[in-house]
């Protein structure tokens, strides 16, 4: 028997920030692929520190619901598993290449593929272009369209920008947008100028959130001048300086991240049949998109 | 109701498999002089394969009992199959596992195991537990066109709906659903806490499989079954405050410096019946216990929680402050009522006082009469600092 667990931030205050976590878990049970698929979460229940003794196999992938390679994944998630040979050298990683290490779990005797986090994995790529065809409703979006991939950015933990700049130069170099670029919340440069960093008139802006919560739907809108109050709400687009933003929200919300949860326990050896076909299908015929997948596993 | 014969053919291929079966009070051996049969009332020897066939005729209950826990729930020693054992009060020996010798009949959840047919007749009546704020109901099949003989399926509502009929309730079959009903309180509030005493009822779940009821369980209460079935085998793995507060790194690595009086007052404030379900079992550390008894919740709490880690952050940092003396008016009654505020809100209480009940001092007229006359104009209590 194989399960997945879905380890994700959660909130005490705020129920919705779990939805996408409960979301792409049930796109996956759905598939059928694992005989057993959890949520776990750092602030809500079960918490990581329970989350494997409530299941029954013993071949247990773990797939970090966050977008970077840091504090999180590297200190957190593997230290409330019980995951006591872990190192983050045993990821080999520079920061946006960590794909998975095995390892066991001391109080349950069980085996752990402890993977890298969804957000730098390759096929994240396909999800923010998804999310930009969704936004602007047109799947072959790119020509004459700017894309902007809006990270948090933080002085602590500099893969938290290699993640959004991973992204973003795999993105240009599709060659499928007149323009791509990283911008930050809290570091150079800022997504408050963002109508400085384009020439297209049109420009999509994805945040690298997994959630939609305090920075996508009330921060970012208001410094990017799409509204006085975020209260009051905003058009997608929204006209700004004379350049049209259409305004994505989380891309951690985006059906496709279920593809990208797939291809993280697949890389780490789970075997998931013809499971991400299935999601892509099932997106597919939802959307009326065509999601071919632009990068193999294991890439 | 009759045995169908396959039900018979699959126990008496076990038994050729591995020369006996012996499960819930029905033993079959085969021995050289022919088949040996034997429940708690009766026993026969010598029995040739069709003699054994006829003589399992009338003991139907004990044949299906046997294909529903060997066949279909299978899962030996695991949690899932000692929850639903536990269910409808079977004997719960085999939970010990490769383990051995845990008591699992003193666990205060553990009763009197019920015999095969007591089981069966409780089952055809439906057989009640309560695992927190949840009744769950096992029962057999009604029909048993379509499923075998023995099947078992289970019903879950509400403690507060057990006596509500089935149209007043919500009807749910998707243990999922159970993620959004747990959600909120009667009052639309986030419940953090999923152990909280404060779930909404007004819902039902009917007829789900086992694996179905542990799983919607599992969403209510999640880890309660695992660490139930441990505390059940002795097995129970507790994280004492200490261990708890020196493994946290980041914006909790000061959760060790908290005051060791001030982990009693959180203990009290957080960790009793009337705010969670769960029974506190870590203590300060594994030699010293704290005085704030640990309450009666029916699920064993292993180890502070992410709330409780998270407020105590907020009292580790606040403890860190320097005491003062304050010098303010009051009269002896607003001096009193300061005492009535704190009370009303650490119990949950404001929402009952009554609008017009002036008697209350946490009643909100009083409470914004004080404001008006103790406030200044930014809107602070009027009290002056002696000590400095």
């Amino acid at each position: 028997m194989q399960a997945l667990v879905i380890a994700a931030h959660g909130s005490h205050l705020n129920p919705d920030a779990s939805d996408p976590t409960y979301a792409h878990a049930d796109t996956v049970r759905e598939t059928g692929a694992f005989d057993e698929v959890r949520e776990a979460f750092w602030k809500e229940e079960p918490h990581f520190r329970e989350v494997i003794r409530t299941l029954e196999s013993d071949e247990v992938f773990v797939v970090p619901l966050f977008i970077s390679e840091g504090y999180f994944t590297e200190q957190v998630i593997p230290r409330e598993l019980r995951l006591e040979e872990w190192d983050p050298d045993k990821w080999d990683s520079d920061g946006t290449s960590a794909s998975q290490v095995t390892l066991e779990a001391e109080d349950v005797g069980k085996t752990i593929h402890y993977c890298g986090p969804v957000g730098t994995h390759d096929a994240m790529t396909d999800v923010i272009v998804q999310r930009a065809e969704s936004v602007t409703e047109d799947p072959n979006v790119g020509d004459g369209f700017g894309l902007a991939v809006v990270g948090h950015g933080t002085e602590r933990n500099e893969n938290s920008a290699k993640a959004i700049e991973y992204h973003t130069e795999r993105i240009r170099e599709m060659d499928r947008f007149d323009e791509a670029k990283a911008l930050f919340m809290d570091e150079e440069p800022e997504v408050d100028d963002v109508t400085d960093y384009f020439e297209t008139e049109d420009i999509v802006v994805v945040p690298l959130f997994i959630a939609d919560g305090y920075h996508t739907q009330e921060d970012i809108p208001e410094d990017m001048g799409l509204t006085e109050d975020y209260r009051l709400g905003w058009e997608v687009p929204a006209d700004v300086d004379g350049h049209r933003i259409w305004y994505a929200g989380a891309v951690g919300t985006e059906g496709l991240m279920a593809d990208v949860i797939l291809e993280r326990a697949a890389d780490a050896g789970a075997d998931i049949g013809d499971a991400v076909a299935a999601v892509r299908e099932e997106l597919s015929l939802e959307t009326g998109a065509d999601l071919e997948p632009s990068a193999e596993p294991g890439d | 109701m009759t045995t169908a014969p396959n039900h018979v053919e699959a126990l008496l291929e076990a038994v050729d498999d591995g020369g006996a079966v012996a499960f819930d009070g029905l033993r079959i051996e085969r021995a050289e002089d022919g088949y040996a049969l034997e429940t708690p009332d009766e026993e026969w020897t010598g029995l040739d394969a069709d003699d054994l066939a006829d003589a399992l005729e009338p003991l139907s209950d004990y044949v299906t009992n046997w294909r529903y826990w060997q066949r279909a729930v299978g899962g030996e020693g695991t949690a899932r199959r000692a929850f639903l054992r536990w269910c409808e009060r079977a004997p719960l020996a085999d939970v010990d596992g490769d383990d051995g010798d845990a008591e699992t009949g003193a666990h205060p959840s553990v009763d009197e195991p019920l015999s095969v047919p007591e089981r069966y007749a409780a089952l055809r009546e439906g057989l009640d537990r309560e695992w927190g704020q949840l009744c769950l109901t096992a029962r057999l099949v009604d029909d048993a066109d379509d499923d075998p003989a023995g099947e078992r399926v289970y019903d879950l509502w509400h403690v507060d709906d057990a006596d509500s009929d089935l149209t007043q309730l919500e009807v749910y079959d998707d243990p999922r659903d159970a993620r959004e009903i747990s959600t909120y309180d009667e009052d639309g509030r986030y419940r953090p806490l999923k152990t909280a005493p404060t779930l909404p009822s007004g819902w039902a779940f009917t007829g789900l499989s086992g694996g179905e009821l542990v799983e919607t369980v599992e969403f209510f209460y999640p880890a309660t079954v695992a660490n139930w079935h441990r505390e059940l085998r002795g097995t129970l793995d507790v994280d004492h405050w200490s261990e708890t507060a020196e493994r946290q790194t980041g914006i909790y690595d000061v959760l060790d410096e908290m005051p060791r009086e001030a982990v009693e007052w959180m203990a009290e404030a957080c960790c009793v019946d009337s705010q969670c379900l769960r029974r506190r079992e870590w203590e300060f550390d594994e030699d010293e216990a704290l005085d704030v008894d640990g309450g009666d919740g029916p699920f064993p709490c292993r180890e502070p929680c992410s709330l409780v880690v998270a407020a105590a952050r907020k009292w580790t940092i606040l403890e860190s402050e320097d005491e003062h003396t304050y010098e303010l008016e009051l009269t002896t009654s607003e001096y009193n009522q300061l005492a009535e505020l704190i009370d009303a809100v650490a119990e949950g209480r404001t929402d009952e006082i009554r609008e017009a009940d002036v008697n209350d001092g946490a009643n909100r007229f009083r409470a914004r009469y004080l404001r008006a006359k103790r406030f200044d104009e930014e809107g602070d209590l009027e009290a002056r600092r002696v000590d400095d």
